[in-house]
Order: structure tokens, then sequence, then C-alpha cells
């Protein structure tokens, strides 16, 4: 097989445009969710109350033990059965979303954990309400503390969004594939998909571990 | 009429208001370590108190127990008359809750030998913080007040700097600033030179004697430092094993103790 160049010019520019688009909505969207949600799940799992901590726990567990494949196919498949309608996009979005959010979720704890004790003790010896010991003193360090962590999840759910195609979403891998089968040709598509997939991710990683230094942790 | 005849219960009885600080037959255990047994020991309003001992003794246990950063194994500690394990409700003793904890805890203020300023606000947000969102004081009269306290502590102009570019010892003095902004009653001094490089405990304690000796700030201290001992304090206790053994003030305690285990431990500490 000897690679098509002419091919190669013609496609790029669509590719890039479609494609790139879909791809870039579904990591942001996804991530966005994935790091919201998660805040909130880490603080719902440090609840007091067992009725909440408890079933919250569960379900990320739930999640995090599934494939997000099937996880995309049931809410695509299933959730219309039960009225509700969504765009392709956007269920992959909510799909990618919650299963980071599981994940995130942990790296949340970690950083909370991770807030010396003798935060919480001077916030105390302030009598500093306990809301705004969360808001003020903990969280901003927390978050902080997770940064780098997050940074790398916001790679992998880039790396990870090409799933969304068994969804009918078209990203660029999903571009690719369908003007691969158009003249039985993958090579130049997909290779392009995968270049610019790495070209994103090592800027990406590096970044992330300048943050990591620059973080000091 | 009955929800001020409660909140008045609320506050508890106040028993005696000749002591800011009673505590009567207080057990604290740790597991299998009992760290005070049966301690008893009563502070008036505007003392200043040392307590000194081996380390192990349980003297930070008590300011810890104090600020409600641990709870009492057995016993009672009562702060200005107020009970800090119980309260009383419609003639009931219950556990204390968060808000009565909350409603006792304006009195008490701490500094910590850590420190313990948080890294993520600036010096005058460190300071202000507390009393905003506690005591609801405005955001603007909260910085002129901690702008004054800062003037006090000698950093006036470090206002808007971030607490890690200080050294230890203006760390440490702005932590009295953040403590003494929420107007305390009792302030705790735990250890509170014993972090910082000892070209700068100097200064940290000639701030905590000018204060002493201002205010009618009642002061319980622990510190290793003899000296500091003598001159912030108008009473020195001397702890052992969880107990009281010698209860005085400075120029006895340091010049004639009476107590073989007083002798001992400042035999040791004088020599170190």
């Amino acid at each position: 097989m000897i690679w098509d160049w002419d091919w190669t010019l013609e496609i790029l520019p669509e590719l890039l445009t479609q494609g790139l688009l879909v791809t870039l909505q579904a990591t942001l969207g996804g991530a966005v969710l994935a790091f919201v949600l998660g805040l909130f799940v880490a603080l719902l799992r440090r609840s007091r109350n067992p009725f909440v901590s408890r079933p919250v726990g569960a379900v990320m567990e739930f999640v995090r033990s599934t494939p997000l494949l099937v996880q995309l196919f049931v809410v695509y498949y299933v959730l219309p059965d039960f009225g509700v309608k969504m765009t392709a996009l956007m269920t992959g979005i909510i799909g990618l979303g919650v299963h980071y959010a599981s994940y995130t979720s942990e790296v949340y704890r970690a950083g909370i954990d991770g807030v010396p004790k003798g935060q919480w003790e001077a916030a105390i010896a302030l009598n500093l309400p306990r809301r705004w010991t969360w808001i003020s003193v903990v969280l901003p360090q927390a978050v902080r503390r997770s940064l780098p962590a997050l940074g790398n999840y916001l790679i992998a759910i880039f790396k990870e969004s090409p799933q969304l195609s068994i969804i009918t979403v078209v990203d660029v891998v999903g571009f690719a594939r369908e003007l691969g089968s158009e003249r039985f040709r993958y090579l130049e598509p997909m290779t392009i998909a995968g270049l610019f997939f790495l070209l994103v991710a090592i800027p990406a990683s590096i970044f992330v571990r300048r943050l990591e230094r620059r973080l000091g942790n | 009429m009955a929800t001020e005849a409660s909140t008045r219960n609320d506050s508890s009885v106040r028993t005696d208001p000749q002591w800011m600080i009673r505590f009567d037959k207080v057990v604290k255990r740790f597991g299998d370590l009992t760290v005070l047994r049966e301690l008893d020991f009563h502070v008036r309003p505007g003392e200043r108190v040392t307590l000194i001992g081996p380390s192990g003794s349980g003297k930070t246990t008590i300011l810890r127990l104090l600020m409600t950063l641990e709870r009492v194994t057995s016993g009672t500690i009562e702060v200005d008359g107020q009970c800090l394990s119980h309260m009383r409700r419609g003639g009931e003793l219950l556990p204390a809750d968060e808000r009565h904890l909350r409603q006792i805890r304006k009195k008490i203020g701490m500094v910590f030998q850590q420190f313990n300023l948080f890294p993520n606000m600036n010096v005058l947000r460190n300071i202000t913080e507390a009393p905003v969102r506690s005591l609801g004081v405005p955001r603007e009269q909260a910085e002129e007040k901690a702008r004054e306290l800062l003037e006090m502590v000698g950093l006036a102009d470090k206002a808007l700097e971030h607490p890690s570019r200080l050294s230890g010892g203006q760390q440490q003095r702005v932590a009295i600033a953040r403590a003494l902004a929420m107007e305390p009653e009792v302030l705790l001094l735990d250890e509170v030179t014993s972090a910082l490089d000892p070209e700068l405990v100097s200064g940290v304690q000639d701030l905590l004697r000018d204060i002493a000796h201002r205010g009618d700030l009642t002061l319980l201290c622990v510190t290793h430092e003899m000296r500091f001992a003598k001159d912030i304090s108008d009473r020195v206790l001397m702890f052992d094993q969880g107990q009281i053994v010698e209860d005085g003030p400075p120029e006895q305690i340091f010049s004639a103790p009476t107590h073989q285990r007083t002798r001992e431990f400042l035999q040791a500490v004088l020599n170190a």
C-alpha cells in the first residue's frame, strides 16, 4: 500500500474542521462536567449522613467498574425508551462526564485529605463557620493540589473521546472511518487522526508536568 | 417569651464568674494512654498562666481541650461559667452541639506552634476572614482593624504579602494578629516559638510580652522557654504525668521549687 498524498491533502481540511470540532466539543464538555460533578461527588461522599454518602459511593463504584463503552450504549439506546431525548453528542458528553467524575472525585478526595490538619484546627480556633472553612480554606488548597491529576484526566478524556463514535457521534476518528469506508482505504485518514491526537496530547502532557512541578506536590 | 427563656438556658448556668477557666476532675485518654488524670485547676479572668513540664505531661492537651479540638473523656471544663462539653436545655444536660461550641469558642483564641496560616490567602485576608465570615463584620471595617493589628505586630507593610514569603517569626506574628482580630477573652499560646529559628524567637516573645501586659486578656501559655515564662506570667503550673505537681508565682517556682519533680525538670531545661 502506497501513501496517497493527493487524497491526503484532499481529506485533511474537512477531517480537521468537522471531525476536530466534534472531538474538542466532546472533550471539553466531558471534562467540565467531570471536574464539576467529581467535586460534588467528593463532597457528598464525605457527608456525615450515611444515606447520602453510601449511595453516592456505590453509584460511583459501579460507574468506575463498568466500561465506558457499555455505559454509552445504555445511555444512548435505553434512555430514549424512558422518554429522555438528547443528541448523540450531548449523550456522549454526559457519558464521558459521569464516567470520569468517578475518577476525578477520587482526585479531589486525595486533595482534600492532603490539606494539613492544622488548617482545619486553625479554622476551628478562629470559629470560622464550617461552610466557610470549606469554601475559603479547604477547597482552594485541595483543588490546587488536584490540578495536575485533573490535567492528566483531561488528556485521558481527549484520547477516549473516539469511543463516542459507537453512538454515532462523528468525531475525528468517526469521520476518518467514514472517509475510509468510501474508498476502502483507511491508512491515510486514520494516520491523520492518530497524528492529530499525538500533536495535541504531547504538548498537553508537557504542560501538565510543568504544572506539577510549579505547584510543587 | 418561651424562646427567650430557652436561650438563657442555652448559655448554661453561670456558676462562678470569678473563674475564667475551670477544670473539674478532667480525664483525657487517647486509647490506653491517659494524658490527664482527674485534673483540677482554676484560672481567674485576666490571669496569665504558664504551663511547664516534661513533654507528654499533658500541657498541650489542656489547650486543645479548651479550644475544643479534643473532647474530654470525663470531667467538666468551664469557660466563663459555660460548660464546654455539655449544655443545659430545658433542665436537661445534653452533649454540646456545634452551636453551643461556636458560642464558647468566641471567647477563646489560639496561636499554634506551626502558625497554621492559610496559604491560599494574603496576610490581610488571613486576618479578616474569620471576623467577616464568623462575626459578620463588614469587610472594610475588618480590614481597618487588621491593619491596626499589623501595625501593632510590626508588619504594616506586609498586608498584601503572601504568607509563604514571610519568615517564620513574621508568620507567627501574623498568626497572633489573626487570633487577636477575633477579640478573644482567653488566648492560648501553644509553644509559639518552638518552630522558630533562634534569632527570630525574641521578636515574637517581645510582642507577646507587650500584649500580655497591656490588656486584660487571660493567657494560657505552654512553653519550654523559662525566661519567657517568667516574663509573661503571674502564675506557673508545673505538670507531670497528667497532674499538677506545683502551682505558684514564677519567682517561687523558678527560684525555690518545693517539689522534687520541678527541681529535676528545671535542672534539665536550664542545662539544655
